[in-house]
């Protein structure tokens, strides 16, 4: 790593630490830092991995709760789900090395996360994909979102793991800054979670997995706690490679380690390598560690000592054996095709040892990489209110019916087939709704409930006004959850912003945390795990502020889920919420400007109370979220994914296109048989609103909106609709 | 009278085969796993499961490492004694690399991975694997794939299911499942297995795992 060194450039700056941090370091130790010590300091005291500056924040989530098995700071957090089990899950980004090779970017992303989720000693049940890219007229746009999502399916359908969902937004903002953040959930018996505590003075520390190589060294640092430039191409060596084949049998391998009780702690190596690994299981625990780099498997020779230290070679994880069960935990591995190198042990100094050809050359207590990064705080200027849209001033389409069909058109809201045909969504036969719909809904195996899950966001309304985004992606996120009529039960969270000492992002990152925050209180939903991604920002600008929400909802009768589909002819449809539909910050607006009313979490609480008593009463036959597009989109897809027609006349309010296509509220589009309105309308309350709006049928989809009609052919609507995203890649 | 035993396959890589051996157990089968090194099937074996996956991550060719293993002798002994084989996806290819059935996979002419839910129709109701349904019916199995493009002489096999409506991965006369002339080693790039359960969607592809049984 040192080829690239200016002889008169100090080494702590080309690591990307300041001199101040460098200094800090000193007074630390007593003493300079040996290199491969800097080199640690310089990975651990990244953003990318001690949050610096988004730490002092977090601490205002919701983390607690009746169902909370395990919260934020361990691999992922875990939350009850009955019958002795945990739902264990968390969503991670892997923006910058998806930015530099989109390939290899996404798939070690989806490898990192799986690997969080087994190391808490659960199986993966579901991968999930929150994706951004620039708008699909840009060539490199088009390059980054086909390769990403290549990537993504090769590695996701090689472990076999069932994708069940997500989103893609495309947006120039994310022309140089794509977004690439996924979500793993897995299943474990409450009674044999793995903590990464390292525990037990001279037990052994244990290398399982993927030999070290050279590949992604300075990840954290180089790559993701600084924004792209220029010379990005430089850094593709800074890009890990994935190896999925053998992340399965590691996937196998940790499972049956854990089922045998082999294992006192477990960690995945992930950006820091063994540095972040061994200091935060040492730290965790209490306890020291000692390395010896000389019995680390390498896959190349000549690698430095701090090159050793801080590899992200994929598919390793590192773990704590009590001596007297090594020789079953080796024996193992070698039945899985797989290495497990005793490369140390635990020790009572809670430092941090590596000895290297005999000597020493690192010791430093845990605590300092773990703990003692000094904290930043970022600048909170806030950015000018905007104002609201002046309606007169958005043109009124001739024809509502080409408007309609122009926003199904949009690559924002048009169907993602073309994306999710090339995940495997159905692997270990237990995905019940698959991508496409409001929420991806998983039986929980072996059992008869089921989970609900979506990874959601609301960047517009973020940029916008940051504590009404924050509240809103929540909301958005949870809402969809509640139309598969499950509860919505706990959340991951994946803050994607741009360079926090910047503009106006330091005080959006404050305020939409604090909107999250309050918005997960109000409807029962503690954060259980999350990840922070910054310098998400080029020379040509910053990305929307993009907090990704991911919410987990739970079925307890799992035959009782709702899909979005109009189920039968003759259904009532149904218009169930609050709030009004706002052209501010719209679809049908096309750009992100405007202010609309402010999203309320207590009615959209008692939005998901309505849906679940329904859902476990049997009432509804579809329901699916008003959400990009508006109304007019929702009763389009619904139509579309049933093969049939609907009819919906619905009060114009301010203009016949903004009651149509008008975004906002808590609002959802259901159907149900007709002689059962009255149950669903009897089961409201607290401000949710149910009215009949129309009927399902006919091979028309037709809006009445005050007299303003729009007539469709379903087959027109469903034709642009699935359209739009292929043509725009093959126009090319 | 004790259940029917049916060995599933596993080769490091494998993926399906817990669903797989879920199905045989709906079916009223005794799933038993055997793996890649054994050489010999499971005591007692009357039929054989291939499931699906990425054995050895698909490295060479899919199908190609694992149609080398010691497990597949035995398979082949299996099917010469008239032992029914039932190959799924991966199990198609490995059966296709192991001269079981005639042809090979190839990738899918969009050159990307499909994941879909597909009417297949029976295009020959004489093999016991669509449990005498008659030509022309449709099961609607999903299927997933990137190397799923069957390319071979339909003239040497039995073409039992085809895709109905467009040909989703360019295989020849748009196959989906051929079994070998004899009958008794089935394979299809959709997957059966996937197909049990009403929660799931469909349950039409229990009539090959009922086949198996017979």
């Amino acid at each position: 790593m040192s080829d690239a060194v200016a002889d008169d450039v100090p080494l702590h700056r080309t690591l990307g630490l300041t001199d101040a941090e460098a200094a800090r370091i000193v007074e630390l130790m007593g003493r300079e830092p040996t290199d491969p010590e800097l080199v640690m300091f310089s990975l651990m005291w990244s953003e990318h991995c001690s949050y610096k500056h988004s730490k002092p924040l977090l601490s205002g989530f919701p983390t607690t709760g009746p169902r909370v098995v395990m919260g934020p700071g361990e691999n992922a957090g875990a939350v009850d789900v009955g019958d002795g089990l945990a739902i264990v899950f968390k969503v991670e980004s892997h923006n910058h090395p998806s930015a530099v090779e989109p390939f290899q970017g996404a798939a070690t992303g989806v490898g990192g996360i799986v690997r969080d989720i087994i190391a808490v000693g659960a199986k993966p049940i579901a991968l999930l994909n929150s994706l951004r890219f620039g708008a699909l007229d840009s060539a490199r746009s088009r390059f980054l979102f086909r390769r990403a999502v290549e990537g993504i399916g090769h590695y996701g359908n090689c472990i076999g793991i069932p994708n069940v969902g997500g989103e893609v937004q495309f947006d120039e903002r994310y022309e140089d800054s794509c977004l690439v953040n996924a979500m793993c959930v897995g299943v474990v018996p409450q009674d044999r979670i793995l903590s990464c505590a390292a525990r037990g003075v001279g037990n052994r520390l244990v290398l399982i997995g993927n030999r070290t190589g050279r590949d992604g060294i300075g990840g954290a640092s180089v790559l993701a706690s600084a924004e792209l430039g220029d010379d990005d191409a430089d850094k593709r060596p800074s890009v890990q490679v994935g190896d999925p084949f053998t992340e399965r049998k590691l996937i196998d391998l940790c499972l049956a380690m854990s089922e045998a009780g082999l294992l006192v702690a477990l960690q995945d190596l992930g950006a820091a390598g063994l540095t972040s690994a061994a200091s935060e299981m040492a730290s965790r625990g209490g306890v020291g560690l000692s390395i010896d780099l000389d019995r680390v498997p390498l896959r190349e020779e000549g690698m430095a000592p701090g090159e050793v230290l801080v590899s992200e070679s994929q598919e390793r994880m590192l773990a704590i054996v009590e001596p007297a069960q090594m020789d079953a935990v080796v024996g193992m591995a070698r039945r899985h095709e797989l290495d497990a190198t005793d490369i140390g042990e635990v020790t009572d100094t809670g430092e941090l040892e590596a000895l290297w050809r005999g000597e020493e050359v690192v010791r430093i207590p845990s605590l300092y990489l773990t703990d003692d990064v000094p904290f930043c705080e970022v600048p909170r200027d806030p950015a000018p209110a905007p104002e609201a849209i002046d309606l007169s001033s958005v043109p009124e389409p001739d024809d509502l019916g080409r408007a309609w069909l122009a926003l199904l058109a949009d690559p924002n809201v048009a169907s993602k087939r073309w994306v999710f045909e090339q995940y495997d969504q159905l692997v270990g036969a237990n995905t019940m709704r698959r991508p496409g719909g409001d929420a991806g809904v998983v039986r929980i195996p072996g059992t008869n409930r089921a989970i609900a899950v979506t990874l959601d966001c609301a960047e517009w309304l973020t940029e916008l006004n940051p504590y009404d985004g924050g509240v809103a992606s929540v909301l958005e996120a949870a809402r969809n959850v509640a139309c598969t009529g499950a509860v919505p039960i706990a959340a991951t969270d994946c803050l994607n912003y741009a360079n926090p000492e910047k503009g106006s992002t330091g005080w959006r990152l404050a305020e939409s945390i604090r909107g999250m925050a309050d918005a997960l209180t109000a409807i029962g939903a503690p954060i259980v795990s999350g990840n922070v991604s910054l310098y998400n920002e080029s020379p040509r600008g910053p990305i929307y502020p993009t907090p990704v929400v991911g919410v987990v909802g739970l079925l307890d009768d799992a035959s009782t889920s709702i899909g979005t589909a109009f189920a039968r002819r003759d259904d009532a449809i149904l218009l169930i919420g609050h709030g009004e539909p706002r052209v501010d910050a719209s679809r049908y607006l096309g750009r992100c400007a405007g202010s609309p009313p402010p999203p309320d979490p207590d009615a959209d609480a008692a939005l998901y109370r309505l849906l679940a008593t329904c859902a476990r009463e049997r009432l509804l036959a579809s329901a699916h979220d008003i959400s990009e597009g508006g109304l007019a989109v929702a009763v389009a897809e619904s139509a579309i994914a049933g093969g049939i027609g609907a009819g919906v006349a619905v009060p114009a309010g301010r203009r016949a296109d903004e009651a149509m296509f008008g975004e906002g509220g808590g609002r959802v589009i259901a159907s149900c048989h007709p002689s059962d309105v009255a149950a669903v309308s009897a089961l409201a309350g607290d401000g949710v609103h149910v009215i009949q709006i129309g009927a399902v049928g006919g091979d028309d989809v037709i809006i009445d909106a005050g007299g303003s009609v729009a007539r469709v052919p379903l087959h027109d609507l469903a034709r642009v609709w699935e359209g739009s995203i292929p043509e725009a890649l093959e126009a090319q | 009278m004790s259940a029917t035993r049916v060995a599933v396959l596993r080769f490091p890589g494998t993926l399906d085969h817990e669903s797989a051996a879920r199905a045989v157990e709906g079916t009223g089968g005794e799933p038993v796993y055997a793996h890649h090194e054994d050489a010999a099937l499971p005591a007692g074996t009357r039929a054989v499961v291939i499931p699906g996956g990425f054995s050895y991550g698909d490295h060479l060719r899919p199908g190609a490492l694992a149609s080398r293993t010691p497990i597949m002798g035995a398979v082949r002994a299996h099917a010469a004694d008239g032992g029914k084989v039932l190959g799924i996806c991966n199990g198609f290819q490995i059966l296709c690399e192991s001269g079981l059935l005639p042809g090979v996979l190839r990738p899918n002419a969009s050159l990307s991975f499909i994941c879909r839910q597909a009417d297949l129709q029976v295009a020959d109701s004489g093999t016991p694997w669509t449990g005498g349904r008659n030509e022309g019916e449709v099961l609607s199995i999903p299927f997933k794939h990137h190397d799923g493009a069957w390319f071979g002489d339909p003239g040497e096999a039995r073409v039992v299911l085809r895709y109905a409506g467009e040909n989703p991965n360019g295989s020849i006369d748009k196959v989906a499942g051929i079994s070998n002339l004899g009958g008794n080693v089935m394979g299809l790039m959709p997957h059966p297995e996937e197909a049990q359960e009403p929660l799931l969607g469909s349950v039409d592809g229990r009539v090959l795992f009922a086949a198996l049984l017979s």
